[in-house]
């Protein structure tokens, strides 16, 4: 497989300090831990029941604050993640996270609008704005893809399915 | 025999012109899913579900099974043409296949992974019908405390002995148990984890989840680490195996069903193993060892159909104990539960129409695919060409409208991106997704089980350990994390060092 996932990638290689990112995740997951913990102690027990609603979540909690200090430990000592390889992945160039924040970005956008603009609209957009966000040249093809794809898929939903996605703006005409 | 005439109730009932036609765009829709870079078995059926979810029972069971064979053989075009395994089963389909498209035999290593799995899928779902009503026997039997001590088995064998890191497994595994928290406690009705809202009291959708983790997790990924230089993807004429290829196949198809279905069916799953044994025993075989590295037709034959195999061995825990082992089968309970089947020990008894027409329809889609993909072999390969931004957009595209269409809710929108994000930090700091998506859907199997055993004892400890079948299960499990690092210490055995060696350079 070696020409295409190569042996050795940026996170893979020894010479560089700790990965101070995972220090993030260790902290994440003591947060997350802790809140765990916190809010089993607002849950009433319950009669009859000699284990409660508390003890799993106080357990999961617990262990997941352990795995944080191990974590952080680990950290220190060196220890680095094997990041995910595939077929387009591509680890040899450095992570170009304004790609992400825009398709993040896109999502959020629909999010906000999908009970108002319908998902014919919306899902056009959201294509649309993918491809963009990911490189695509071609924005007036994507859009009309996109479009061709929303519309179908709620027919699709509304016709086969008998599910109606909310039509927006689109009500009465779809 | 009884079990035959049930499965022959199921496959008369099952086999209609418009049943028939369900399965077919099942296997069409898996398929076209499946072979899109990027994209397992398990993330193929879990953006797929929503299509069937206003289908009758039989019509559902019957489209999902096309789906799920579709979904795993789109996976094995992929690896084939484009060296690229979906998921780790199909790593070493992978090997030799792409070898063989390499040297222009890629129709035939297609045509092998098909029937091979046809083969392997009819097989080993002959054994689900066999061993699952087995298995419910005496599963009917076994009481809270041992059932506890399989849930943990299963996630700590996913957990400890799979994966790389042990300490990036845990982290996935209670990171899941966390997810698996969020809504009402099942006893008392209060939400946990829920900040207030009732969107999340509700339980999360697992399909939301898993949607989230597996494809806009990957999306996201693949966005952050795109490769702006296209591969090279070999091109696919008509499939067809001469004589001496289905003379060199069959016995690899048969050795490796016969490896591939028990792994499967121990709730240990997965199907790394049998696949890593099947490739290294058809090299041990294989009259021509030498080919073996530059396209040996075995090594595809043989490791294709124990994937396929083993994959039919997670119905037998699945079905006969509510037991899913592997991220595919987790996705399958979540659609069985939404067809209304309750997988556990009394499923045969109270749903057996249900059961059977499942299986009979597994049966249906394994051959519909063999039918159909066989001559549609060309086309899927066409579809490895779509340019990605458009590709990743379309992926985004279908999982929003999945789990916007489960509930029309904008809010199942907003927890796919939470988990989508999710899903991207575990592959920047490598966390392995099966411990995590099986710590959500067993947690709180295993939390209920727990209390049940603890109820019974009056609170009293011994009530985890006063069934002898529990008492078995918690010293397996103290064996397998204890034995493998005290071999290691003691004697660095020479011929386990070698296969470690092995697989480390087929893996390379």
């Amino acid at each position: 497989m070696t020409e295409i996932v190569p042996d050795t990638h940026p996170e893979a290689r020894p010479a560089a300090g700790p990965d101070r990112a995972q220090f993030g995740l260790a902290a994440a997951l003591a947060v997350i831990g802790a809140y765990t913990v916190y809010d089993a102690t607002t849950l009433d027990v319950g009669f009859a029941d000699p284990v409660g609603p508390r003890v799993f979540p106080y357990v999961v909690g617990a262990v997941l604050l352990v795995l944080a200090v191990l974590l952080a430990v680990a950290t220190v000592r060196g220890s680095r993640p094997e990041a995910e390889s595939g077929e387009d992945v591509d680890l040899d160039a450095p992570a170009d996270w304004t790609t992400v924040a825009k398709l993040v970005g896109v999502m959020v956008f629909t999010i906000a609008t999908i009970s108002v603009l319908g998902w014919a609209i919306s899902g056009a957009l959201l294509f649309a704005g993918s491809a963009w966000a990911l490189g695509s040249a071609t924005l007036i093809r994507d859009v009309l893809v996109g479009a061709v794809l929303s519309v179908v898929s709620w027919y699709g939903f509304y016709v086969g399915l008998g599910i109606p996605l909310s039509p927006g703006l689109l009500d009465g005409i779809l | 025999m009884d079990s035959l005439s049930l499965l022959g109730d199921g496959l008369s009932a099952a086999i209609t012109p418009e049943n028939l036609l369900y399965a077919a765009i099942g296997v069409l829709l898996g398929t076209f899913v499946g072979v899109l870079p990027g994209i397992g078995p398990a993330m193929t059926v879990a953006l797929l579900l929503p299509v069937t979810a206003g289908l009758e029972v039989t019509q559902a069971f019957i489209m999902f099974a096309g789906i799920y064979y579709g979904g795993m053989y789109g996976g094995s075009t992929t690896s084939i043409l484009l060296n690229t395994p979906g998921e780790s089963s199909s790593v070493m389909t992978a090997i030799e296949g792409n070898k063989m498209a390499k040297a222009g035999r890629a129709a035939q290593a297609l045509a092998t992974a098909a029937v091979g799995s046809f083969v392997a899928g009819t097989i080993g779902t002959m054994g689900v019908v066999f061993f699952a009503p087995a298995l419910a026997d005496i599963a009917v039997e076994i009481g809270a405390p041992s059932y506890l001590a399989i849930t943990v088995m299963s996630l700590v064998l996913v957990t400890a002995v799979l994966g790389s890191s042990k300490l990036r497994g845990f982290v996935a595994l209670f990171l899941g148990l966390t997810i698996g928290l969020v809504g009402l406690d099942l006893n008392t009705g209060q939400p946990r984890l829920s900040f207030g809202t009732s969107q999340l009291a509700d339980r999360l959708d697992i399909v939301v989840v898993a949607v989230g983790i597996f494809a806009l997790g990957e999306a996201l990924w693949v966005a952050a680490h795109l490769r702006r230089t296209p591969l090279q993807i070999t091109p696919v004429g008509q499939p067809f195996m001469s004589k001496d290829d289905w003379g060199r196949s069959w016995r690899p198809w048969l050795r490796g069903t016969a490896l591939g279905f028990p792994f499967g069916a121990i709730p240990a799953g997965g199907a790394e193993t049998p696949t890593f044994l099947s490739y290294l025993v058809e090299k041990r075989l294989a009259r021509k060892p030498e080919e073996f590295g530059n396209g040996a037709i075995e090594g595809v034959a043989g490791p294709e159909a124990a994937n396929n195999a083993s994959a039919a061995g997670t119905l037998v825990p699945l079905l006969a104990l509510g037991l899913p082992v592997t991220a595919t089968a987790s996705i399958m309970l979540a659609a069985f539960q939404s067809y209304g089947i309750v997988p556990g020990p009394t499923l045969m008894d109270d749903q057996p129409d249900l059961v059977w027409t499942l299986l009979a329809s597994l049966l249906i889609g394994n051959t519909l695919l063999l039918v159909l993909n066989l001559p549609l072999a060309p086309l899927w390969a066409k579809l490895l060409r779509i340019p990605r931004p458009q590709l990743y957009a379309g992926i985004l595209f279908f999982a929003s409208l999945g789990a916007y269409a489960t509930n029309l809710d904008w809010f199942d929108v907003l927890l796919l991106l939470v988990f989508g994000l999710l899903g991207l930090a575990m592959r920047r700091f490598g966390l392995p997704v099966l411990p995590l998506i099986l710590g959500v859907i067993l947690g709180p199997l295993m939390e209920q089980k727990l209390r049940e055993a603890l109820a019974i004892s009056g609170g009293d400890a011994s009530g985890l350990v006063n069934e002898p079948l529990a008492v078995i299960v918690y010293a397996l499990i103290v064996l397998a994390l204890v034995v493998p690092p005290v071999l290691r210490l003691v004697r660095p055995a020479p011929t386990h060092a070698e296969t470690e060696h092995e697989k480390e350079k087929v893996e390379r």
